[in-house]
């Protein structure tokens, strides 16, 4: 049961994702009655699954948002502006029950009320509106009682299912019924079958059944499919008479039934034969082994039975149950997990192998080096290959981001549309829950700060509506997810003042533009002043910037006044390994991410430069760019290497600002399995985590943006 | 005899609670998750009782119930509907369609598997 449970909440999370979708679409009038029926499903199911494992409070709360979908669904109320609002508003309280009825905590019961009773007047207007069925999990249909069939005003009498099954009454005094039961065709029609129902009776207690075949035609003039038989029971029994009506339950309009009770006087009852009424044949009686229809009946059906149209199921063979292919399997997350360590593992092996065939001489075209190329192919698909089972479009966190953004707009009291595009771009799970936090920060700041407020964005000329635009797409082995606004833009010179108050510039530094903007991730920026309600929560874009560093990945930010303002965040596909450049420093053996190479080169003489007592810059294409000793950086040495007997690697940083990095020289280019330094250690200045290389020692990997960043300052 | 129940029902989560229930009471399970499955499995199959829901995509359980009761071959099937309608009008267009029997979610697993004995040859 705890797996199936497990099982619903995945669903609902599929169901929500398919709620907001289809809200969403519904919004921007790009739907059609599939839609609406696909947002009714969802909600639908997310109630029938709630049912089923007692979550009242979704139960309630789905029902009520359903009865007004299904309004929705019907044509009779319109889904206005107001209404679509009012339903996303709870499609996000929905997820919000589903997720307290998985992880528990308190749900905020005014708010819940509060759309509840706004759903609930929605659904007020179409006086054609069929009266909501009653809320809460129905515990069971109440069940109509047997009527007079043909008679379509039946009035269904409710009986309580709990009351039937006994439950701590004490069992009726046995008394005898007398069940007419004649059947129509249509009983027949829906595979429901008199046989089964005589069972049935038969099961309640001690039962006399006599069957009346007087209305059986001539064969000839027999239709197959009609219904000629009807039957009188009289049934000894202590269940109640709703129990017996409850037999007929599936066939009230298909059959004349009625049930009425003789209270018994003699306790040592004897049945007495049924008075068989129209009677052609003496009635015969049904015992436990007897036939139940007279043999001259049997026969007549029979030969109806052997028309091919009257095949029953038996007849028709059983057929072998077949297996439908199944397309997806659900597997736990730390299989993968455990799968992608051993192909780590493979990696570092097949480098190790590798590595000793190089040192061992043989030669490069020798059966067992080409044989090794291969296996290095191989590793690499497998390695693709499991990644890709990790890997997982964008789509569900940039769906809740519409939610931060209509949250946050509700509450500053913008009008705000979020536009999406590449939520098909897949990356590892991992990445993209731990890019969850981030980007919610950064979606509540454009929408904060970002966007202006209505009145100053019609005086400036813009559509009182702004545009938050939220796109990813792979570029280069990495995922790029930007997020910009169409607001006024970085104010630098209030930024620059900030920063001078926090302390974190000097009062007359010469920034440029670029270097003002980079000032929004200083830790201590963001401090009372700027930390509104919404945006504030006390986390800055310092933050922001060391988690998503902390995920490998880079963030950088560009702003033009008066059009907005845009963040880039840079990001690798998975945490598990990366395209690293091995390098020497000072006898150690380090790696150098791929990713954030530019080009390497052997300085010469006069193309460095000093500056400065201590600095250098070398000139490439008319530019120059700050060396870096990494060996000197990092502590390995105190005095600076000649950058004439070094090698430079050009590397780009977050901000796209190229700087070179020293290394004593390189011996190779490498795929590596990332070991995190933190989860191990702790956190090391330069250092962003460790491999561990062919030859079984640890190395560690350049956190380049640091380095490079620790240059500067 | 052990019986075959087909389920039809686009809840991961109903199906997986159907299979339980229906494979605790010695049943044999086949599955399809809305009505264009249910037929494409009954194509290969004679099960002998049919549990379906009625709101599922591509074709709904009304939809569903029409084609089995239309079709030669399987019209004499039981159909059970499995729904958490108990609107009376949703219940009687079931019905009318050929619906044997309802079940109202959420289901009890032994009024489920009662239902469906009661049914079923």
């Amino acid at each position: 049961m705890a797996a199936i449970k497990q099982t619903f909440f995945q669903e609902c999370e599929e169901q929500l994702a398919e709620l907001e979708t289809g809200l969403l679409a519904i919004e921007s009038e790009e739907h059609d009655a599939d839609t609406i029926n696909a947002v009714f499903r969802a909600v639908h199911s997310i109630k029938g699954g709630a049912g089923a494992f007692g979550l009242e409070d979704l139960v309630r709360f789905a029902h009520t948002f359903e009865t007004t979908l299904d309004l929705v669904r019907s044509g009779q109320i319109q889904p206005d502006a107001g209404l679509i609002k009012l339903m996303l508003r709870s499609s996000d309280i929905l997820a919000d029950l589903v997720r307290i009825s998985r992880d528990g905590g308190e749900m905020d019961e005014g708010r819940v009320s509060q759309i509840h009773d706004e759903l609930t007047r929605a659904a007020q207007p179409g006086a054609a509106a069929p009266a909501a069925p009653a809320p809460a999990a129905p515990a069971f249909a109440p069940l109509p009682a047997v009527e007079a069939a043909g008679d379509d005003d039946f009035v269904p009498i409710t009986i309580s299912f709990d009351d039937l099954l006994g439950g701590g009454d004490p069992a009726p005094e046995e008394q005898v019924f007398v069940v007419s039961f004649r059947p129509k065709p249509e009983l027949y029609a829906k595979a429901n079958d008199a046989i089964k129902l005589l069972r049935e009776i038969r099961a309640l207690g001690d039962a006399d059944v006599a069957c009346d075949i007087s209305e059986v035609p001539l064969l000839t003039e027999l239709d197959p499919e009609g219904a000629y038989l009807s039957w009188t029971i009289r049934l000894g029994s202590n269940v109640t008479e709703a129990q017996v009506r409850e037999v007929f339950e599936f066939v009230e309009f298909d059959c004349d039934v009625s049930v009425t009770a003789e209270p018994r006087v003699d306790p040592n009852f004897e049945f007495v034969p049924a008075p068989a009424a129209e009677t052609r044949d003496a009635a015969p009686v049904l015992t436990e082994e007897g036939p139940l229809i007279p043999e001259s009946v049997l026969a007549k059906i029979a030969q109806v039975n052997a028309e091919p149209a009257k095949a029953s199921p038996a007849a028709a063979g059983q057929a072998q149950p077949t297996q439908q292919a199944q397309t997806t399997i659900r597997v736990d997350l730390d299989r993968v997990d455990r799968l992608i360590d051993l192909v780590g593992e493979l990696v570092i092996n097949q480098s190790m192998l590798s590595q000793r065939v190089t040192e061992a001489g043989i030669a490069r075209l020798s059966e067992v080096a080409v044989g090794l190329d291969d296996l290095e192919q191989l590793t690499r698909e497998i390695q693709d290959s499991v990644m890709a089972i990790r890997a997982q479009p964008v789509r569900p966190i940039f769906q809740r981001m519409s939610r931060v953004v209509r949250e946050v707009a509700d509450m500053v009291g913008k009008s705000v549309r979020l536009v999406t595009e590449g939520e098909n771009c897949e990356v590892d799970k991992t990445v993209i829950e731990r890019l969850a936090d981030p980007l919610t920060h950064m979606i509540r700041n454009a929408v904060d700060h970002g966007l202006e407020k209505p009145e100053d964005r019609v005086k400036a000329g813009k559509p009182e509506q702004g545009v938050v635009r939220m796109t990813a797409a792979h570029r280069s082995g990495r995922v790029i997810i930007e997020v910009s606004d169409d607001g006024a833009g970085i104010n630098r010179a209030r930024v620059k003042e900030i920063a001078v108050k926090r302390g974190v510039i000097e009062p007359g530094v010469q920034l440029s533009d670029s270097e003002i903007d980079d000032l929004i991730f200083a830790p201590g920026f963001s401090t009372a002043s700027t930390v509104s309600d919404v945006s504030g929560r006390g986390v800055g874009m310092d933050v922001v910037k060391r988690s998503i560093q902390a995920l490998g990945g880079r963030i950088s930010i560009s702003s033009k006044p008066g059009l907005g303002t845009t963040f880039t965040l840079s990001l690798p596909l998975t945490l598990a390994v990366l395209d690293g450049m091995v390098v020497t420093v000072a006898g150690q053996t380090l790696v150098v991410p791929l990713t954030a190479i530019v080009e390497t080169l052997q300085p010469k003489g006069p193309e460095v430069h000093g500056l400065g007592e201590r600095a250098k810059v070398i000139a490439i294409r008319g530019t120059f760019i700050p060396l870096i000793d990494v060996g000197y950086k990092l502590g390995y040495r105190y005095e600076e290497a000649d950058p004439l007997n070094s090698v430079a690697i050009m590397v780009e940083s977050e901000n796209r600002a190229q700087s070179a990095l020293m290394v004593d020289g390189i011996i190779g280019q490498q795929q590596v399995v990332i070991k995190s330094l933190e989860t191990n250690y702790g956190q090391v200045f330069g250092v962003a985590a460790a491999t561990i290389l062919g030859d079984g020692r640890v190395a560690v990997i350049l956190d380049v943006d640091a380095i490079v960043a620790g240059n500067r300052s | 005899m052990t019986k075959t129940v087909l389920t039809v029902d686009d809840s991961r989560t109903i199906r997986e609670m159907l299979r339980a229930a229906l494979t605790e009471a010695g049943m044999n399970v086949l599955q399809a998750e809305d009505g264009v499955h249910g037929l494409e499995v009954l194509d290969g199959a004679m099960p002998d009782v049919i549990v379906t829901d009625i709101n599922m995509p591509r074709m709904d359980g009304f939809g569903f119930i029409e084609a089995v009761r239309g079709s030669n071959k399987h019209r004499a099937i039981p159909i059970l509907v499995l729904t958490t309608e108990s609107v009376d009008d949703k219940k009687d267009r079931a019905r009318r369609l050929g619906a044997t029997g309802w079940i109202v979610k959420p289901f009890d697993p032994a009024k489920l598997v009662n239902a469906i004995n009661r049914v079923a040859a």
